[in-house]
Protein backbone atom coordinates (compact mmCIF):
# COMPACT_ATOMS: atom_id res chain seq x y z
CA UNK A 1 0.00 0.00 0.00
CA UNK A 2 2.75 2.38 1.00
CA UNK A 3 4.62 1.49 -2.18
CA UNK A 4 1.55 2.26 -4.26
CA UNK A 5 1.16 5.72 -2.73
CA UNK A 6 4.82 6.55 -3.34
CA UNK A 7 4.38 5.35 -6.91
CA UNK A 8 1.39 7.68 -7.47
CA UNK A 9 3.24 10.63 -5.94
CA UNK A 10 6.21 10.00 -8.23
CA UNK A 11 3.96 9.80 -11.29
CA UNK A 12 2.26 13.10 -10.42
CA UNK A 13 5.62 14.71 -9.73
CA UNK A 14 6.91 13.54 -13.11
CA UNK A 15 3.92 15.04 -14.91
CA UNK A 16 4.51 18.35 -13.10
CA UNK A 17 8.22 18.42 -13.95
CA UNK A 18 7.41 17.65 -17.57
CA UNK A 19 4.80 20.41 -17.80
CA UNK A 20 7.09 22.99 -16.18
CA UNK A 21 9.92 22.01 -18.50
CA UNK A 22 7.91 22.45 -21.67
CA UNK A 23 5.89 25.41 -20.35
CA UNK A 24 7.94 27.99 -22.30
CA UNK A 25 6.78 26.35 -25.52
CA UNK A 26 3.18 26.17 -24.30
CA UNK A 27 3.38 29.87 -23.38
CA UNK A 28 4.53 30.71 -26.90
CA UNK A 29 1.58 28.86 -28.39
CA UNK A 30 -1.12 30.27 -26.10
CA UNK A 31 0.19 33.82 -26.32
CA UNK A 32 0.40 33.64 -30.09
CA UNK A 33 -3.37 33.24 -29.94
CA UNK A 34 -3.96 36.49 -28.03
CA UNK A 35 -3.95 40.17 -28.83
CA UNK A 36 -1.19 42.39 -27.46
CA UNK A 37 -3.33 43.95 -24.73
CA UNK A 38 -4.48 40.55 -23.43
CA UNK A 39 -0.84 39.39 -23.23
CA UNK A 40 0.09 42.42 -21.13
CA UNK A 41 -2.73 41.95 -18.64
CA UNK A 42 -2.86 38.19 -18.58
CA UNK A 43 -0.02 36.24 -20.21
CA UNK A 44 -0.88 33.07 -18.28
CA UNK A 45 -4.52 32.64 -19.29
CA UNK A 46 -5.78 30.12 -21.82
CA UNK A 47 -6.73 31.91 -25.07
CA UNK A 48 -10.44 32.60 -25.51
CA UNK A 49 -10.42 32.68 -29.28
CA UNK A 50 -8.00 30.55 -31.28
CA UNK A 51 -8.96 32.51 -34.38
CA UNK A 52 -6.61 35.21 -33.10
CA UNK A 53 -3.73 32.83 -33.83
CA UNK A 54 -4.66 32.83 -37.51
CA UNK A 55 -4.99 36.63 -37.49
CA UNK A 56 -1.53 36.93 -35.92
CA UNK A 57 0.03 34.53 -38.41
CA UNK A 58 -1.54 36.53 -41.25
CA UNK A 59 -0.27 39.77 -39.72
CA UNK A 60 3.27 38.39 -39.42
CA UNK A 61 3.34 36.99 -42.95
CA UNK A 62 1.96 40.18 -44.50
CA UNK A 63 4.04 42.61 -42.42
CA UNK A 64 5.04 45.59 -44.60
CA UNK A 65 8.34 46.13 -42.78
CA UNK A 66 9.62 42.56 -42.52
CA UNK A 67 9.11 40.24 -45.47
CA UNK A 68 8.54 37.20 -43.36
CA UNK A 69 7.02 34.92 -45.98
CA UNK A 70 9.86 35.59 -48.38
CA UNK A 71 12.44 34.89 -45.65
CA UNK A 72 10.76 31.59 -44.98
CA UNK A 73 11.24 30.64 -48.62
CA UNK A 74 14.86 31.86 -48.58
CA UNK A 75 15.57 29.73 -45.51
CA UNK A 76 14.14 26.69 -47.27
CA UNK A 77 16.22 27.34 -50.42
CA UNK A 78 19.45 27.90 -48.48
CA UNK A 79 18.96 24.91 -46.18
CA UNK A 80 17.99 22.47 -48.93
CA UNK A 81 20.73 23.49 -51.39
CA UNK A 82 23.41 23.49 -48.69
CA UNK A 83 22.35 20.05 -47.47
CA UNK A 84 22.44 18.53 -50.96
CA UNK A 85 25.87 20.03 -51.66
CA UNK A 86 27.34 19.06 -48.29
CA UNK A 87 26.09 15.49 -48.64
CA UNK A 88 27.29 14.93 -52.20
CA UNK A 89 30.64 16.72 -51.93
CA UNK A 90 31.69 15.23 -48.61
CA UNK A 91 30.48 11.66 -49.20
CA UNK A 92 32.37 11.51 -52.49
CA UNK A 93 35.50 13.01 -50.93
CA UNK A 94 35.37 10.75 -47.87
CA UNK A 95 34.96 7.69 -50.06
CA UNK A 96 37.95 8.66 -52.22
CA UNK A 97 40.07 9.38 -49.12
CA UNK A 98 39.26 6.03 -47.50
CA UNK A 99 39.89 3.99 -50.64
CA UNK A 100 43.17 5.61 -51.58
CA UNK A 101 45.58 4.73 -48.84
CA UNK A 102 48.39 7.19 -49.51
CA UNK A 103 50.14 9.68 -47.29
CA UNK A 104 48.55 12.62 -49.10
CA UNK A 105 45.16 11.11 -48.56
CA UNK A 106 45.83 10.79 -44.84
CA UNK A 107 47.07 14.36 -44.56
CA UNK A 108 43.95 15.57 -46.31
CA UNK A 109 41.76 13.70 -43.84
CA UNK A 110 43.57 15.09 -40.80
CA UNK A 111 43.36 18.57 -42.27
CA UNK A 112 39.56 18.32 -42.36
CA UNK A 113 39.38 16.86 -38.86
CA UNK A 114 41.74 19.42 -37.35
CA UNK A 115 39.64 22.25 -38.80
CA UNK A 116 36.72 21.22 -36.60
CA UNK A 117 38.52 22.87 -33.66
CA UNK A 118 38.60 26.32 -35.31
CA UNK A 119 35.98 28.56 -33.70
CA UNK A 120 33.86 30.58 -36.09
CA UNK A 121 35.01 33.84 -34.45
CA UNK A 122 38.54 33.50 -35.87
CA UNK A 123 37.40 33.20 -39.48
CA UNK A 124 34.24 35.30 -39.64
CA UNK A 125 35.61 38.77 -40.40
CA UNK A 126 38.47 37.64 -42.68
CA UNK A 127 35.91 35.49 -44.52
CA UNK A 128 33.76 38.50 -45.33
CA UNK A 129 36.62 40.64 -46.62
CA UNK A 130 38.01 37.63 -48.52
CA UNK A 131 34.59 36.93 -50.09
CA UNK A 132 34.51 40.55 -51.17
CA UNK A 133 37.92 40.13 -52.82
CA UNK A 134 36.80 37.00 -54.67
CA UNK A 135 33.63 38.79 -55.75
CA UNK A 136 35.54 41.79 -57.13
CA UNK A 137 38.22 39.77 -58.91
CA UNK A 138 36.56 36.52 -59.98
CA UNK A 139 32.87 35.84 -59.54
CA UNK A 140 31.54 39.28 -60.53
CA UNK A 141 33.59 39.88 -63.69
CA UNK A 142 33.47 36.23 -64.85
CA UNK A 143 30.10 34.93 -63.68
CA UNK A 144 28.18 38.07 -62.76
CA UNK A 145 27.31 37.23 -59.16
CA UNK A 146 28.50 38.35 -55.74
CA UNK A 147 29.38 36.08 -52.82
CA UNK A 148 27.97 38.61 -50.36
CA UNK A 149 24.24 39.21 -49.97
CA UNK A 150 23.54 36.31 -52.32
CA UNK A 151 22.30 32.72 -52.25
CA UNK A 152 25.50 31.55 -53.94
CA UNK A 153 27.76 32.99 -51.25
CA UNK A 154 25.56 31.83 -48.39
CA UNK A 155 25.33 28.26 -49.69
CA UNK A 156 29.03 28.10 -50.56
CA UNK A 157 29.92 29.24 -47.03
CA UNK A 158 27.72 26.55 -45.51
CA UNK A 159 29.38 24.00 -47.77
CA UNK A 160 32.82 25.08 -46.56
CA UNK A 161 31.88 25.08 -42.87
CA UNK A 162 29.82 21.89 -43.12
CA UNK A 163 32.16 19.52 -44.94
CA UNK A 164 34.76 18.98 -42.20
CA UNK A 165 32.39 17.25 -39.83
CA UNK A 166 30.52 15.55 -42.68
CA UNK A 167 33.72 14.10 -44.14
CA UNK A 168 34.69 12.91 -40.68
CA UNK A 169 31.36 11.13 -40.29
CA UNK A 170 31.29 9.63 -43.80
CA UNK A 171 34.92 8.54 -43.42
CA UNK A 172 34.10 6.46 -40.37
CA UNK A 173 31.19 4.85 -42.15
CA UNK A 174 32.86 4.10 -45.49
CA UNK A 175 35.70 2.34 -43.65
CA UNK A 176 33.16 -0.27 -42.62
CA UNK A 177 32.06 -1.07 -46.18
CA UNK A 178 34.01 -4.09 -47.51
CA UNK A 179 36.16 -3.26 -50.52
CA UNK A 180 35.27 -6.61 -52.15
CA UNK A 181 31.79 -5.33 -52.99
CA UNK A 182 33.31 -2.51 -55.06
CA UNK A 183 35.77 -4.87 -56.73
CA UNK A 184 32.95 -7.16 -57.77
CA UNK A 185 31.03 -4.25 -59.28
CA UNK A 186 34.12 -3.15 -61.18
CA UNK A 187 34.62 -6.63 -62.59
CA UNK A 188 31.00 -6.45 -63.73
CA UNK A 189 31.96 -3.37 -65.75
CA UNK A 190 31.00 -0.43 -63.52
CA UNK A 191 33.18 2.70 -63.75
CA UNK A 192 34.09 4.77 -60.66
CA UNK A 193 31.05 6.99 -61.03
CA UNK A 194 28.69 4.02 -61.30
CA UNK A 195 30.33 2.31 -58.34
CA UNK A 196 29.54 5.41 -56.31
CA UNK A 197 25.92 5.88 -57.40
CA UNK A 198 24.95 2.20 -57.54
CA UNK A 199 26.96 0.63 -54.72
CA UNK A 200 28.24 3.21 -52.25
CA UNK A 201 25.43 5.76 -52.15
CA UNK A 202 22.68 3.26 -51.27
CA UNK A 203 24.83 1.83 -48.48
CA UNK A 204 25.49 5.29 -47.04
CA UNK A 205 21.80 5.94 -46.39
CA UNK A 206 21.86 5.78 -42.57
CA UNK A 207 24.83 8.12 -42.26
CA UNK A 208 23.36 10.48 -44.87
CA UNK A 209 20.27 10.80 -42.67
CA UNK A 210 22.49 11.70 -39.71
CA UNK A 211 24.53 14.25 -41.67
CA UNK A 212 21.39 15.87 -43.12
CA UNK A 213 19.73 16.14 -39.70
CA UNK A 214 22.76 17.60 -37.94
CA UNK A 215 23.49 20.14 -40.65
CA UNK A 216 19.83 20.87 -41.35
CA UNK A 217 19.10 21.92 -37.78
CA UNK A 218 22.30 23.97 -37.63
CA UNK A 219 21.66 25.80 -40.91
CA UNK A 220 17.95 26.40 -40.29
CA UNK A 221 18.63 27.96 -36.87
CA UNK A 222 21.94 29.68 -37.60
CA UNK A 223 22.05 33.42 -37.04
CA UNK A 224 25.61 34.78 -37.09
CA UNK A 225 26.77 33.53 -40.50
CA UNK A 226 23.67 34.84 -42.35
CA UNK A 227 24.00 38.08 -40.40
CA UNK A 228 27.53 38.53 -41.74
CA UNK A 229 27.02 37.29 -45.29
CA UNK A 230 23.49 38.46 -46.05
CA UNK A 231 23.39 41.42 -43.66
CA UNK A 232 20.35 42.66 -41.77
CA UNK A 233 17.42 44.01 -43.78
CA UNK A 234 18.80 43.26 -47.24
CA UNK A 235 16.93 41.55 -50.08
CA UNK A 236 17.68 37.96 -49.01
CA UNK A 237 16.98 37.14 -45.35
CA UNK A 238 16.82 33.85 -43.46
CA UNK A 239 14.19 33.19 -40.80
CA UNK A 240 16.39 33.93 -37.76
CA UNK A 241 17.34 37.24 -39.42
CA UNK A 242 13.67 37.95 -40.09
CA UNK A 243 12.74 37.19 -36.48
CA UNK A 244 15.44 39.58 -35.29
CA UNK A 245 14.23 42.24 -37.78
CA UNK A 246 10.76 41.65 -36.46
CA UNK A 247 11.78 42.26 -32.86
CA UNK A 248 13.47 45.48 -33.97
CA UNK A 249 10.48 46.71 -35.96
CA UNK A 250 7.72 45.71 -33.53
CA UNK A 251 9.30 46.54 -30.19
CA UNK A 252 7.57 44.68 -27.33
CA UNK A 253 4.63 43.70 -29.53
CA UNK A 254 4.76 40.22 -28.08
CA UNK A 255 1.67 38.95 -29.92
CA UNK A 256 3.45 39.35 -33.26
CA UNK A 257 6.98 38.54 -32.01
CA UNK A 258 5.87 35.29 -30.36
CA UNK A 259 3.89 34.33 -33.45
CA UNK A 260 6.98 34.92 -35.58
CA UNK A 261 9.03 32.65 -33.30
CA UNK A 262 6.28 30.06 -33.48
CA UNK A 263 6.40 30.08 -37.29
CA UNK A 264 10.17 29.59 -37.16
CA UNK A 265 9.88 26.62 -34.78
CA UNK A 266 6.95 24.76 -36.35
CA UNK A 267 8.71 23.36 -39.47
CA UNK A 268 11.45 21.80 -37.35
CA UNK A 269 8.84 20.40 -34.96
CA UNK A 270 6.84 18.84 -37.79
CA UNK A 271 9.95 17.14 -39.15
CA UNK A 272 10.84 16.08 -35.61
CA UNK A 273 7.44 14.43 -35.12
CA UNK A 274 7.93 12.31 -38.24
CA UNK A 275 11.62 11.50 -37.79
CA UNK A 276 11.97 11.52 -34.00
CA UNK A 277 14.10 8.39 -33.70
CA UNK A 278 16.46 9.32 -36.50
CA UNK A 279 16.88 12.88 -35.23
CA UNK A 280 17.60 11.91 -31.64
CA UNK A 281 19.95 9.12 -32.69
CA UNK A 282 21.64 11.27 -35.33
CA UNK A 283 22.24 14.20 -33.01
CA UNK A 284 23.58 12.19 -30.09
CA UNK A 285 25.71 9.89 -32.25
CA UNK A 286 27.16 12.85 -34.10
CA UNK A 287 28.20 14.43 -30.82
CA UNK A 288 29.63 11.32 -29.27
CA UNK A 289 31.76 10.52 -32.30
CA UNK A 290 33.31 13.95 -32.63
CA UNK B 1 49.92 3.29 -66.79
CA UNK B 2 46.81 4.50 -68.55
CA UNK B 3 44.64 2.72 -66.01
CA UNK B 4 46.63 4.25 -63.15
CA UNK B 5 46.11 7.71 -64.56
CA UNK B 6 42.41 7.06 -64.99
CA UNK B 7 42.07 5.95 -61.38
CA UNK B 8 43.99 8.96 -60.11
CA UNK B 9 41.94 11.35 -62.17
CA UNK B 10 38.80 9.99 -60.57
CA UNK B 11 40.38 10.50 -57.15
CA UNK B 12 41.24 14.13 -57.76
CA UNK B 13 37.84 14.74 -59.30
CA UNK B 14 36.14 13.36 -56.20
CA UNK B 15 38.26 15.21 -53.69
CA UNK B 16 38.53 18.50 -55.55
CA UNK B 17 35.18 20.16 -54.68
CA UNK B 18 35.62 19.49 -50.96
CA UNK B 19 39.20 20.76 -50.95
CA UNK B 20 38.25 23.86 -52.94
CA UNK B 21 35.37 24.79 -50.62
CA UNK B 22 37.52 24.08 -47.58
CA UNK B 23 40.42 26.22 -48.77
CA UNK B 24 38.25 29.14 -49.84
CA UNK B 25 35.90 29.20 -46.85
CA UNK B 26 37.98 27.92 -43.94
CA UNK B 27 41.72 27.66 -44.64
CA UNK B 28 42.43 31.04 -46.26
CA UNK B 29 40.25 33.09 -43.88
CA UNK B 30 41.84 31.22 -40.96
CA UNK B 31 45.37 32.08 -42.08
CA UNK B 32 44.33 35.65 -42.87
CA UNK B 33 42.70 35.84 -39.45
CA UNK B 34 45.91 34.94 -37.66
CA UNK B 35 47.94 37.35 -39.80
CA UNK B 36 45.46 40.19 -39.28
CA UNK B 37 45.71 39.77 -35.51
CA UNK B 38 49.27 41.20 -35.76
CA UNK B 39 48.27 44.15 -37.95
CA UNK B 40 46.27 47.36 -37.85
CA UNK B 41 43.69 45.77 -40.20
CA UNK B 42 40.66 48.01 -40.48
CA UNK B 43 38.18 45.61 -42.01
CA UNK B 44 36.49 44.99 -45.30
CA UNK B 45 37.97 47.65 -47.56
CA UNK B 46 41.55 46.40 -47.42
CA UNK B 47 43.44 49.75 -47.54
CA UNK B 48 46.96 49.69 -46.18
CA UNK B 49 47.81 47.00 -43.65
CA UNK B 50 50.84 47.38 -41.39
CA UNK B 51 52.34 44.91 -38.97
CA UNK B 52 52.21 46.21 -35.43
CA UNK B 53 53.60 43.17 -33.61
CA UNK B 54 51.82 42.14 -30.45
CA UNK B 55 50.11 45.47 -29.90
CA UNK B 56 46.59 44.04 -30.44
CA UNK B 57 47.26 41.31 -27.90
CA UNK B 58 48.76 43.67 -25.34
CA UNK B 59 45.93 46.18 -25.70
CA UNK B 60 43.33 43.43 -25.39
CA UNK B 61 44.87 42.17 -22.17
CA UNK B 62 44.87 45.73 -20.81
CA UNK B 63 41.23 46.22 -21.64
CA UNK B 64 39.00 45.68 -18.61
CA UNK B 65 36.09 44.82 -20.86
CA UNK B 66 38.02 41.91 -22.32
CA UNK B 67 39.30 40.72 -18.94
CA UNK B 68 35.79 40.87 -17.54
CA UNK B 69 34.56 38.98 -20.58
CA UNK B 70 37.12 36.21 -20.07
CA UNK B 71 36.27 35.92 -16.37
CA UNK B 72 32.52 35.90 -16.91
CA UNK B 73 32.88 33.36 -19.73
CA UNK B 74 34.78 30.99 -17.45
CA UNK B 75 32.31 31.49 -14.58
CA UNK B 76 29.39 31.02 -16.94
CA UNK B 77 31.03 27.97 -18.51
CA UNK B 78 31.60 26.25 -15.17
CA UNK B 79 28.18 27.07 -13.69
CA UNK B 80 26.49 26.17 -16.94
CA UNK B 81 28.34 22.87 -17.03
CA UNK B 82 27.31 22.15 -13.45
CA UNK B 83 23.63 23.01 -13.97
CA UNK B 84 23.25 21.30 -17.33
CA UNK B 85 24.79 18.10 -16.06
CA UNK B 86 22.80 18.08 -12.81
CA UNK B 87 19.53 18.69 -14.65
CA UNK B 88 20.26 16.37 -17.55
CA UNK B 89 21.40 13.52 -15.34
CA UNK B 90 18.25 13.83 -13.22
CA UNK B 91 16.12 13.92 -16.35
CA UNK B 92 17.96 10.88 -17.72
CA UNK B 93 17.23 8.95 -14.51
CA UNK B 94 13.61 10.05 -14.81
CA UNK B 95 13.16 8.90 -18.42
CA UNK B 96 14.94 5.59 -17.89
CA UNK B 97 12.71 4.72 -14.92
CA UNK B 98 9.44 2.78 -15.08
CA UNK B 99 7.27 5.93 -15.11
CA UNK B 100 4.23 5.71 -17.35
CA UNK B 101 4.93 8.66 -19.63
CA UNK B 102 8.70 8.14 -19.91
CA UNK B 103 8.79 8.04 -23.72
CA UNK B 104 6.76 11.23 -24.03
CA UNK B 105 8.95 12.91 -21.39
CA UNK B 106 12.10 11.92 -23.21
CA UNK B 107 10.89 13.42 -26.47
CA UNK B 108 9.56 16.54 -24.77
CA UNK B 109 12.77 17.29 -22.90
CA UNK B 110 14.68 17.03 -26.16
CA UNK B 111 12.52 19.54 -28.06
CA UNK B 112 14.08 22.82 -26.75
CA UNK B 113 17.31 21.71 -28.39
CA UNK B 114 15.68 21.97 -31.81
CA UNK B 115 14.79 25.63 -31.30
CA UNK B 116 17.39 28.02 -32.61
CA UNK B 117 19.37 30.02 -30.04
CA UNK B 118 18.16 33.38 -31.30
CA UNK B 119 14.47 32.44 -31.20
CA UNK B 120 14.95 30.77 -27.85
CA UNK B 121 16.47 33.92 -26.39
CA UNK B 122 13.47 36.01 -27.41
CA UNK B 123 11.09 33.48 -25.89
CA UNK B 124 12.95 33.63 -22.57
CA UNK B 125 13.13 37.40 -22.72
CA UNK B 126 9.33 37.30 -22.76
CA UNK B 127 9.28 34.84 -19.86
CA UNK B 128 11.65 36.86 -17.69
CA UNK B 129 9.98 40.18 -18.44
CA UNK B 130 6.30 39.23 -18.53
CA UNK B 131 5.67 35.77 -17.13
CA UNK B 132 7.84 35.58 -14.01
CA UNK B 133 6.60 38.87 -12.48
CA UNK B 134 3.03 37.74 -13.21
CA UNK B 135 3.57 34.33 -11.60
CA UNK B 136 5.20 36.11 -8.66
CA UNK B 137 2.23 38.36 -8.04
CA UNK B 138 -0.22 35.46 -8.52
CA UNK B 139 1.46 33.32 -5.86
CA UNK B 140 2.14 36.35 -3.67
CA UNK B 141 5.93 36.20 -3.89
CA UNK B 142 7.08 39.80 -3.81
CA UNK B 143 10.66 38.95 -4.92
CA UNK B 144 9.51 37.34 -8.17
CA UNK B 145 6.76 39.90 -8.66
CA UNK B 146 9.12 42.88 -8.49
CA UNK B 147 12.35 41.53 -10.00
CA UNK B 148 13.24 41.98 -13.60
CA UNK B 149 16.05 39.45 -14.03
CA UNK B 150 17.33 40.93 -17.26
CA UNK B 151 17.81 44.45 -15.85
CA UNK B 152 19.96 43.31 -12.94
CA UNK B 153 23.61 42.70 -13.80
CA UNK B 154 24.01 39.63 -11.57
CA UNK B 155 20.60 38.12 -12.17
CA UNK B 156 21.01 38.52 -15.93
CA UNK B 157 23.88 36.02 -15.77
CA UNK B 158 21.63 33.70 -13.76
CA UNK B 159 18.92 34.14 -16.39
CA UNK B 160 21.40 33.26 -19.10
CA UNK B 161 22.48 30.10 -17.29
CA UNK B 162 18.84 29.17 -16.76
CA UNK B 163 18.06 29.65 -20.43
CA UNK B 164 21.00 27.73 -21.78
CA UNK B 165 20.42 24.92 -19.30
CA UNK B 166 16.87 24.65 -20.64
CA UNK B 167 18.20 24.65 -24.17
CA UNK B 168 20.90 22.07 -23.68
CA UNK B 169 19.84 19.73 -20.85
CA UNK B 170 17.54 17.59 -22.99
CA UNK B 171 20.37 16.96 -25.40
CA UNK B 172 22.88 15.92 -22.75
CA UNK B 173 20.09 13.89 -21.15
CA UNK B 174 20.04 11.73 -24.29
CA UNK B 175 23.75 10.98 -23.89
CA UNK B 176 23.24 9.94 -20.26
CA UNK B 177 20.10 8.05 -21.20
CA UNK B 178 21.96 6.02 -23.83
CA UNK B 179 24.70 5.28 -21.30
CA UNK B 180 22.16 4.29 -18.65
CA UNK B 181 20.59 1.78 -21.06
CA UNK B 182 23.96 0.07 -21.17
CA UNK B 183 24.25 -0.39 -17.40
CA UNK B 184 24.10 -4.09 -16.57
CA UNK B 185 20.61 -5.05 -15.38
CA UNK B 186 21.98 -8.15 -13.64
CA UNK B 187 24.34 -6.08 -11.56
CA UNK B 188 21.53 -3.79 -10.42
CA UNK B 189 19.23 -6.70 -9.67
CA UNK B 190 21.76 -8.63 -7.67
CA UNK B 191 22.71 -5.54 -5.70
CA UNK B 192 19.09 -4.86 -4.78
CA UNK B 193 18.78 -8.49 -3.70
CA UNK B 194 21.79 -7.84 -1.50
CA UNK B 195 19.78 -5.05 0.08
CA UNK B 196 21.30 -1.96 -1.53
CA UNK B 197 18.86 0.97 -1.71
CA UNK B 198 18.41 3.30 -4.67
CA UNK B 199 21.04 5.83 -3.61
CA UNK B 200 23.62 3.12 -2.93
CA UNK B 201 22.98 1.57 -6.32
CA UNK B 202 23.28 5.00 -7.94
CA UNK B 203 26.58 5.72 -6.23
CA UNK B 204 28.22 2.30 -6.49
CA UNK B 205 26.97 0.88 -9.76
CA UNK B 206 25.19 3.36 -12.03
CA UNK B 207 27.51 6.36 -11.83
CA UNK B 208 30.77 4.38 -12.18
CA UNK B 209 29.45 2.53 -15.23
CA UNK B 210 28.54 5.70 -17.09
CA UNK B 211 31.78 7.61 -16.48
CA UNK B 212 32.61 7.82 -20.23
CA UNK B 213 29.33 9.65 -20.77
CA UNK B 214 30.38 12.16 -18.09
CA UNK B 215 33.59 12.90 -19.98
CA UNK B 216 31.71 13.46 -23.23
CA UNK B 217 29.15 15.71 -21.55
CA UNK B 218 31.84 17.67 -19.76
CA UNK B 219 33.52 18.73 -22.97
CA UNK B 220 30.32 19.17 -24.95
CA UNK B 221 28.88 21.54 -22.35
CA UNK B 222 32.14 23.43 -21.85
CA UNK B 223 32.68 23.97 -25.58
CA UNK B 224 29.09 25.02 -26.16
CA UNK B 225 29.07 27.43 -23.19
CA UNK B 226 32.21 29.15 -24.38
CA UNK B 227 30.78 29.65 -27.87
CA UNK B 228 27.39 30.90 -26.70
CA UNK B 229 26.36 33.83 -28.89
CA UNK B 230 22.84 33.73 -30.38
CA UNK B 231 21.03 33.30 -27.07
CA UNK B 232 22.90 36.22 -25.50
CA UNK B 233 22.17 38.54 -28.40
CA UNK B 234 18.44 37.94 -28.17
CA UNK B 235 18.09 37.47 -24.41
CA UNK B 236 20.14 40.30 -22.96
CA UNK B 237 21.98 41.89 -25.88
CA UNK B 238 25.07 41.62 -23.66
CA UNK B 239 23.72 43.96 -21.02
CA UNK B 240 22.86 45.31 -18.53
CA UNK B 241 25.80 47.51 -17.55
CA UNK B 242 27.95 46.56 -14.58
CA UNK B 243 31.07 47.93 -12.91
CA UNK B 244 34.30 45.94 -13.08
CA UNK B 245 37.63 47.29 -11.81
CA UNK B 246 36.14 50.78 -11.70
CA UNK B 247 35.11 50.64 -15.32
CA UNK B 248 31.73 50.17 -16.93
CA UNK B 249 31.33 46.78 -18.63
CA UNK B 250 28.47 44.77 -20.10
CA UNK B 251 27.49 42.08 -17.60
CA UNK B 252 26.57 39.28 -20.04
CA UNK B 253 29.11 40.11 -22.73
CA UNK B 254 30.72 36.68 -23.04
CA UNK B 255 33.80 36.15 -25.22
CA UNK B 256 32.00 35.40 -28.48
CA UNK B 257 29.92 38.56 -28.06
CA UNK B 258 32.93 40.61 -26.99
CA UNK B 259 34.85 39.55 -30.11
CA UNK B 260 31.91 40.52 -32.29
CA UNK B 261 31.38 43.87 -30.56
CA UNK B 262 35.07 44.78 -30.58
CA UNK B 263 34.94 44.64 -34.35
CA UNK B 264 31.46 45.79 -35.25
CA UNK B 265 30.76 48.35 -32.53
CA UNK B 266 34.21 49.68 -31.69
CA UNK B 267 35.59 49.01 -35.18
CA UNK B 268 38.81 47.53 -33.74
CA UNK B 269 39.13 44.77 -36.32
CA UNK B 270 42.75 43.82 -35.56
CA UNK B 271 42.08 43.65 -31.83
CA UNK B 272 38.96 41.59 -32.42
CA UNK B 273 41.11 39.14 -34.42
CA UNK B 274 43.71 38.97 -31.62
CA UNK B 275 40.96 38.11 -29.13
CA UNK B 276 39.56 35.49 -31.49
CA UNK B 277 42.99 33.90 -31.85
CA UNK B 278 43.40 33.70 -28.06
CA UNK B 279 39.92 32.19 -27.92
CA UNK B 280 40.98 29.64 -30.53
CA UNK B 281 44.09 28.67 -28.58
CA UNK B 282 42.01 28.15 -25.43
CA UNK B 283 39.46 25.98 -27.25
CA UNK B 284 42.23 24.02 -28.98
CA UNK B 285 43.84 23.30 -25.59
CA UNK B 286 40.50 22.06 -24.26
CA UNK B 287 40.08 19.67 -27.17
CA UNK B 288 43.66 18.41 -26.92
CA UNK B 289 42.96 17.72 -23.25
CA UNK B 290 39.75 15.95 -24.22
CA UNK B 291 41.42 13.69 -26.78
CA UNK B 292 44.20 12.73 -24.41
CA UNK B 293 41.73 11.93 -21.64
CA UNK B 294 39.50 9.89 -23.95
CA UNK B 295 42.51 8.03 -25.36
CA UNK B 296 43.81 7.20 -21.90
CA UNK B 297 40.35 5.94 -20.92
CA UNK B 298 40.22 3.75 -24.01
CA UNK B 299 43.57 2.19 -23.20
CA UNK B 300 42.48 1.55 -19.62
CA UNK B 301 39.27 -0.20 -20.65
Amino acid sequence: MKKKIIRIILEVLAVLIFLIYISPLILVVINSAKTGSVITTNPLSWPTNWGTLIDNVKAVLSSPTVQYGKSFLSSVIITVCSLILITVVSSVAAWAIVRRKTKGSNILYYMFVAAMVIPFQVVMYPLISWFKTITDTVTMPLFGFSLLRSYQGMIFAYLGFGISKAIFMFHGFVKGIPYEIEEAARIDGCNQFQVYTKIILPMLKPIIVTVVILNGIWIWNDFLLPLLILGKGNAIQTLPLAVSNFVGAYVKQWDLILTSTLIAIVPVLIIFIFAQKQIIRGMTEGAVKS
Amino acid sequence: MKKYLKKNLAYYLFVFPAVLAFILVVAIPFILGIIYSFTNWKGYASGSINFIGLQNYVQSLQDNKFIYSVIITVIFGLLNFLFINLVSFSLALMVSSKLKGRNLYRTGFFVPNLVGGLVLGYIWQFIFNSIIPMVGSNIGNSFLANTYFLSNSKLAVVALIFTSTWQYAGYIMMIYYTALQGVSKDLIESSSLDGANYLQRLKNIIIPSIMPAFTISLFLTLASSFQQYDVIVSLTGGGPAAIFNGQSVQSTELLAVNIYNTASVQNQMGQSQARAVMFFVALALISVLQTSITKRKEIES
